[in-house]
């Protein structure tokens, strides 16, 4: 993109400014859009927002420096990032990723010397179901093959306008394979509030308690005690959150929900907003999704209009409530629900101490209550059909049903929901997971299943999960894995605590040492032991999980690693000292014998 | 002693005031627990987490967890200390940390904490990040490489001073500490040797210029006696280098 003048961009942060507001709580939002308009975000810019924001300048700089998707330098016109996750790997994305930068004659992570176009990696878009996966210029590419990247190759260097593409390379499937009580019918259940208002605030939350729902996003807090905690903290304000930060690889299943039955998480959000008295809602959105904002929007003016939302809901005096989305910006930290305030305020996505929790000090500081999208759907469910219904469903300690996003080495990918307390081995016959070698549950911070124990259940008992579940075929290599989930949490740790912010460096590098054929066994339980002091002294939860993968491999599939151990070596040194010669070898001209090391 | 606003750490009776936080109350017990980006007059923090101790099977930061009546806890311990000897080295291994090059030696508090956990040698593979060295301001220098991003220059420049001159920038290994001023130089910022953020520096990063050597190496803060006895370098400036 031109660097344009300094007036046009003062122009348009100036435009901004006025259409959206001049809090400095959007000022992330602000970023996202003069990141989008320009590539990047301008100094410029970066001046006026921080004398109409009163925000200063270091602040908004250190948070185009945290957020992967803002720069301080320009990208190319085309900004694209292929999905990493490790299913998108398996998929073959890393061969497309070769065919494309060579085709264009870029290089990985820098901007063509025309100025046309960026290639690099980004963690895992959501898009599992049907990768590899692409963002161009923020928006999904799915189903990636050989064919469509020469003609995205094509497009880019004609310099075709997004707008102007093949519309099918932005279709985004849904792909639901098994819908239980929370899915089925779901298209004909009401979105109106007639039933909450017939019940009253009282009485739903009854409903959900008698439902004994629990959080969807992982962590399993009851949601009736939630609601009930934020109603009852002191403020003079509350706020409704709804968690589609969904960064967790391997999961999908919110986006689903979201391009699917938005009504009902908005309908969920809006009962929240009557039981805890809010008047404020705000969707949180990761910024992978953002082909969805327009039609999310239009289904916000849409129940405005029907007087779902807005003043007065549905005649009724005093119920007022709106809801307003915020995108994030490529941070999966961003999940944790005091990042997210955080990041919701405009901020860095650092986690927050705690206490206070976000239901008694949250996002302004006022009692706030966060949940997942699939959390509320069911709470828009359980107040139709009653907590006993709900009930009826699942185990002694997991009520109901929950929706899992399948992808990996099985037949049909996509959503499937189970009752909780259903067996593994139950999910990959329904999906065609045959001869599975491993299941990673619940993501890249979850647990590696070998074999042996798909008899497990999914349930908060047994397994919990946020709903992610990658299959690894027979043939796989589980380094592959190891080595994807080790970039990711390097790449994703906030960076606030020691444990994490140094960890995940140091985890990464021995688990390439092992990968290189360079580690002893020494170096194994380094690893060992690193993940263990990551697990107990980590600040949040990214930390404490981020060394689950090296454990599960070191403990069930040992073998990955231990046949690439270095033959006969106790202990070898990080130091590679003929690589450290390498300098010296290139400024005397030497390559001869003696100018490297003998090999021990 | 009244139980029941009291806790035991390590076997030893402290009563704490509601409020309080494990390591508050046991600061004003005399007791030591061992940390960094702590400092009594500004709000805990809990990044560096050297202050791990271990309460009902788990780790928790003193410094964050607020103290209750009956709580066991533990912090002397092998374990414990085996933990923050690692937390220690990661810290030494992710800056520079030239200790016989360093003129903070002898009246640091990483150093001095390090000793305190017996931790001896770096043990982890060293980054050598490039980082810089800023001396624009006429009173003091910053070298970024011993930065061990405490924050406690951004709190206190924020919440003591209500000046704003620091802040963190980036994510993950890559967060660094960054000024405020047009140019990112401290010279060019609102920054005065007489900020509380000037005196809080637990390392050798944020330095007065003039004066390194006042005090030999041999006679400084830790040289003379063990930091579970003098306490931070913050609640000892001045004395640090007279
Ligand atoms: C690193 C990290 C990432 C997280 N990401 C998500 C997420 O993407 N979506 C989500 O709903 N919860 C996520 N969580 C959990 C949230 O902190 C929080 O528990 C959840 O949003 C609460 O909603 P629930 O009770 O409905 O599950 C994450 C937690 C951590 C520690
Ligand atoms: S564990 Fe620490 S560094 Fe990692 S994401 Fe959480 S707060 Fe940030
Ligand atoms: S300069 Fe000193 S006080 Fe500031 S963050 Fe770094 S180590 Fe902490």
């Amino acid at each position: 993109m031109p660097l344009s003048s300094h007036d046009t961009v003062k122009r348009m942060v100036t435009g901004l400014l006025t259409a959206r507001g001049h809090e400095p709580d959007l000022l992330l939002q602000h970023l996202i859009a003069i990141q989008l308009a320009y590539s990047y975000v301008p100094e410029i810019a970066v001046e006026v927002l921080s004398s109409v924001l009163g925000v200063t300048r270091s602040r908004i700089r250190a948070c185009v420096d945290f957020y992967a998707f803002l720069h301080a330098r320009p990208r190319g016109d085309y900004d694209v990032l292929f999905s990493d996750n490790i299913t998108d790997r398996m998929a073959g994305s890393e061969a497309l990723r070769q065919q494309l930068t060579k085709r264009l004659g870029v290089r990985l992570d820098q901007t063509r010397g025309d100025g046309r176009v960026t290639v690099s990696l980004t963690s895992c878009t959501g898009m599992c179901d049907q990768g590899p996966a692409m963002l161009v210029n923020g928006l999904a590419v799915t189903a990636l093959t050989p064919k469509r990247i020469e003609r995205i190759g094509e497009l880019v260097e004609a310099g075709v306008p997004l707008e102007h593409w093949p519309a099918k390379f932005f279709v985004v499937e849904d792909h639901i394979h098994r819908a239980g009580d929370l899915l089925s019918n779901a298209e004909k259940m009401s979105a109106g509030l007639q039933r909450f208002l017939d019940l009253g605030p009282q009485a739903a939350l009854g409903e959900l308690e008698a439902s004994v729902l629990r959080g969807r996003g992982g962590a399993g807090f009851t949601t009736a005690l939630k609601w009930r905690i934020c109603r009852d903290s002191p403020g003079d304000e509350r706020f409704v959150v709804c968690n589609a930060d969904e960064g967790e690889p391997g999961t999908f299943k919110d986006r689903v929900l979201l391009a699917r039955y938005p009504d009902l998480v908005f309908k969920g959000m809006t009962l929240c907003a009557g039981i805890i008295g809010a008047r404020k809602g705000y969707l949180y959105l990761r910024g992978e999704y953002r082909h969805m904002l327009p039609r999310l929007e239009w289904v916000l003016s849409r129940r405005r209009e029907q007087g779902l939302l807005g003043w007065d809901i549905c005649g009724q005096p005093g119920f007022d409530f709106d809801i307003e989305i915020h995108l994030g910006a490529g941070a999966y930290v961003c999940g944790e629900e005091s990042a997210l305030i955080e990041s919701l305020e405009g901020k860095r996505g650092v986690v927050r101490k705690r206490p206070p929790y976000p239901v008694v000090s949250g996002f302004q500081g006022r009692p706030t209550v966060v949940n997942n999208v699939e959390t509320f759907l069911a709470a828009a469910r359980i107040v139709e059909w009653g907590g006993h219904w709900f009930r009826g469903e699942g185990t002694q300690q997991s009520a109901g049903s929950k929706i899992l996003s399948v992808s990996g080495d099985v037949a049909r990918p996509g959503i499937y929901e189970y009752p909780f307390g259903t067996p593994v081995s139950r999910v990959l016959e329904d999906c065609g997971g045959t001869g599975a070698q491993a299941v990673q549950v619940s993501g890249a911070a979850g647990v590696t299943l070998a074999p042996s124990e798909f008899s497990r259940t999914l349930s908060f008992e047994d397994l919990p999960t946020s709903g992610s579940f990658m299959v690894l075929g027979p043939d796989r290599d589980l380094m592959d894995m190891t080595r994807n989930f080790a970039r990711f949490f390097a790449h994703e740790s906030c960076g606030f605590c020691t444990p994490c912010r140094v960890g995940n460096r140091l985890l990464e590098a021995l688990v390439e040492k092992v990968a290189a054929g360079k580690a002893s066994a020494y170096d194994l339980e380094e690893m060992r032991q690193i993940g263990n002091l990551m697990r107990q002294a980590s600040y949040c939860g990214l930390g404490t999980t981020a060394a689950n993968h090296v454990r599960d491999i070191l403990d069930k599939f040992p073998d990955t690693f231990q046949r690439r151990l270095r033959p006969g070596s106790d202990f070898t040194p990080a130091f590679d000292l003929d690589a450290a010669l390498a300098a010296a070898r290139a400024i005397t001209g030497r390559n001869d014998a003696g100018a490297h090391l003998e090999e021990a | 002693m009244n139980l029941a606003n009291s806790f035991r750490l390590d076997g030893r009776e402290i009563p704490f005031q509601p409020g309080q936080t494990l390591m508050d109350a046991a600061l004003a017990a005399g007791a030591y627990i061992p940390h960094l980006c702590h400092n009594p007059e500004l709000a805990p923090h809990g990044s560096c987490r050297v202050c791990v101790v271990r309460v009902g099977g788990r780790l928790v930061s003193a410094c964050t967890a607020p103290a209750a009546a009956g709580l066991e806890v533990a912090s002397d311990t092998p374990d414990i200390q085996a933990s923050r000897r690692a937390i220690l080295q990661m810290l030494f291994v992710e800056g520079n940390h030239i200790c016989p090059a360093c003129e903070k030696t002898g009246a640091c508090q990483l150093q001095a904490v390090a000793y305190y956990v017996g931790m001896l040698e770096p043990h982890f593979t060293h980054f050598f990040p490039r980082r810089d060295v800023d001396a624009s301001h006429p009173d003091y220098v910053i070298d970024f490489n011993r930065c061990i991003l405490c924050e406690l220059c951004v709190r206190a420049s924020r919440d003591l001073d209500g000046k704003h001159v620091f802040a963190i920038s980036g994510r993950g290994i890559d967060s660094r500490l960054v000024i405020e001023s047009p140019t990112g130089k401290l010279g060019d910022s609102a920054f005065a040797a007489t900020d509380r953020a000037a005196h809080v520096c637990p390392v050798g990063a944020i330095l007065p210029k003039r004066g390194a050597y006042s005090v030999p190496i041999g006679q400084r803060l830790y040289d003379r006696e063990p930091i579970s006895q003098v306490g931070d370098v913050a609640a000892n400036e001045g004395r640090a280098r007279s």
